[in-house]
């Protein structure tokens, strides 16, 4: 039972996947990346994982994509022309496809250090484990994500706000727009 | 588990469904009533049925209160004839009515009803589907994704205003979920005492409030988390995807029939979900009143008033009459207060509710800290 689950909720996540980057409609795309997203979450299930699974689903498919749906219909997104790769663009490609291969194989073959098989009770299982194992083990790491997402925040917000010089008449607060950088 | 363990929570799961539709049911009903008695009409008096209707004086009576109005309506969603526009994507016209009731099904399973002693044993039980460990986000993380009925319907409808109502609601959707999380933080770091392991379940929050309910001691958190819940239901003052008044009707201008039903239906089946909530993490679950458990009164009175069947139905009863009180309040608010511009449903998300919860959370975890010193 267990291995059937598993193998048509990595078939769902998996296609959902495919389908993403095949679509030629924008909002197909994102309605199939939530379909990905519910598909890990359906994982996470089956490691016993409930919170990350429940995490999953709130932040990226009830969140995220959320977001990306706004933008895509707010800038009115069209499918249809394809571009071809560029030289250099499908230099990185190349560059970015053979780390994760290898990533891959060295997790499997041991090249580095064996990933341990998934235990009953992961760290993601219980929610004290899991806030422990968040602030003391991985801290450094999880503060180097925050702070990164705050660089792309800050970012985001030069991006989009245009610097008027101070005698410019200042005109009605772009609400909208400053609510998408808030929230990315 | 074996095929009648599955069976009996199949019948379990039945009952829920057939329960939590007559709410809905019946909050249409209790919609167009309390509007009419807050506007000086009459509301629905009209409809009756043959046997039950011509009972002398309850027929005449039961007919001008309405109740089988519903009936009436759930005939007309279902026999009106069910339009799909020619210019419309098919595959998420269809999908968005269903995915704007499912998500309201599937939170209603983690909802604990009520909780009782086991006559036999002793044992603590509780009246729920599905007891996890982690409850209120398995509510959350499902409920968010009821935004997509409004997003897709409003994006595969294909014609201006339903478009306008379903980039309305992604935006005001996200902007409530923040608040809305962040005012129960304070709750749940309330609940988890140092040593205690953790957990989110529901019903160790109505546990934790035998004494003190939340909302007296964390009034705050109480306000924030309902304005939330009005934005993320899309109820009025907050129905912004929907806004007949510059949208014709939002998001479901282009729907009619059944499907139109699912999505009006799917709306009160959110309310109910949402007065459920309000009522288990705010104000004390099947508690009837505050410092006040149904044990206490037991141990007063000594009758078994938390023992066996009586105290299943005491506790159930109890917290169904908070969430019939909370969805009253829904409709209450909702023909009181007038609708808010786009702008000011943003201004009071990001400039009002958000700051308010954030510090909301600042303070309580600093008080609930030194609480822990000085009591260690």
């Amino acid at each position: 039972m267990q291995d059937f689950l598993f193998y048509l909720f990595s078939a769902i996540t998996l296609g959902g996947a495919l389908l993403v980057v095949t679509s030629r409609n924008a909002v197909n795309s994102a309605v199939f990346l939530i379909v990905t997203f519910l598909g890990m979450a359906a994982l996470f299930v089956l490691l016993e994982s409930y919170f990350l699974a429940v995490l999953q689903v709130l932040v990226y498919a009830g969140a995220v994509v959320v977001l990306f749906l706004f933008i895509i219909m707010l800038l009115d997104v069209k499918g249809g022309r394809r571009r071809r790769l560029g030289g250099m663009s499908a230099f990185a490609a190349a560059i970015a496809g053979l780390l994760l291969v290898s990533g891959v194989v060295t997790l499997f073959t041991g090249i580095g250090e064996r990933m341990t098989p998934a235990t009953a009770t992961g760290v993601g299982a219980q929610l004290h484990s899991f806030g422990y194992a968040l602030f003391t083990t991985h801290l450094l790491p999880m503060q180097v994500t925050g702070f990164l997402l705050l660089v792309a925040m800050i970012g985001v917000i030069v991006l989009s706000k245009r610097l008027t010089a101070p005698t410019a008449p200042r005109g009605a607060a772009p609400a909208a727009g400053e609510n998408k950088g808030t929230s990315a | 588990m074996n095929a009648t363990d599955i069976l009996i929570r199949f019948g379990l799961g039945l009952i829920v469904i057939v329960v939590v539709m007559t709410v809905c049911m019946y909050s249409v009903l209790a919609e167009r009533k309390v509007s009419s008695w807050i506007q000086g009409r009459l509301g629905p008096n009209r409809t009756s049925i043959p046997l039950l209707g011509n009972i002398p004086v309850i027929g005449r009576f039961l007919t001008r209160l309405g109740v089988f109005q519903p009936l009436a309506d759930g005939g007309k969603f279902l026999f009106k004839e069910d339009v799909i526009p020619a210019h419309v994507n098919k595959v998420y016209f269809v999908l968005a009515p269903v995915i704007a009731f499912v998500p309201a099904l599937v939170t209603i399973s983690v909802v604990p009803f009520g909780a009782y002693i086991d006559a036999a044993t002793g044992a603590a039980r509780t009246v729920i589907l599905a007891n996890v460990d982690v409850g209120i986000l398995l509510i959350f993380a499902v409920a968010s994704l009821g935004v997509y009925a409004i997003i897709l319907s409003g994006w595969a409808s294909n014609s201006k205003y339903p478009f306008l109502g379903g980039v309305r609601a992604s935006a005001q959707m996200i902007s409530y979920e923040l608040s809305m999380t962040l005012a129960v933080l304070p709750v749940f770091i309330w609940v988890n005492a140092p040593g205690t392991p953790g957990t989110l379940s529901l019903v160790r929050v109505v546990e934790a409030q035998a004494d003190w309910w939340f909302v007296l001691t964390q009034p705050v958190a109480a306000v924030v988390f309902i304005i939330a819940i009005f934005a993320e239901t899309n109820r009025l003052p907050f129905d912004m995807p929907e806004s007949e008044t510059d949208l014709v009707g939002g998001y479901h201008t282009e729907y009619s029939s059944f499907k139109f039903g699912f999505f009006f239906v799917g709306e009160y089946a959110n309310m109910t979900v949402g007065a459920c909530v309000i009522a288990l993490l705010f104000f004390g679950g099947w508690h009837p009143l505050p410092f006040v458990t149904w044990g206490d009164i037991a141990a007063w009175t000594g009758l078994p008033v938390n023992v066996g069947a009586l105290g299943a139905v005491l506790a159930v009863g109890t917290f169904a009459a908070k969430v019939l009180f909370f969805l009253f309040f829904f409709i209450w608010v909702r023909w009181t207060v007038p609708r808010f511009r786009y702008d000011q449903v943003m201004r009071i998300g990001w400039r009002g509710l958000l700051p308010v919860a954030i510090a909301n959370l600042v303070i309580y975890a600093i008080l609930i800290a030194l609480l822990e010193r000085a009591g260690a």
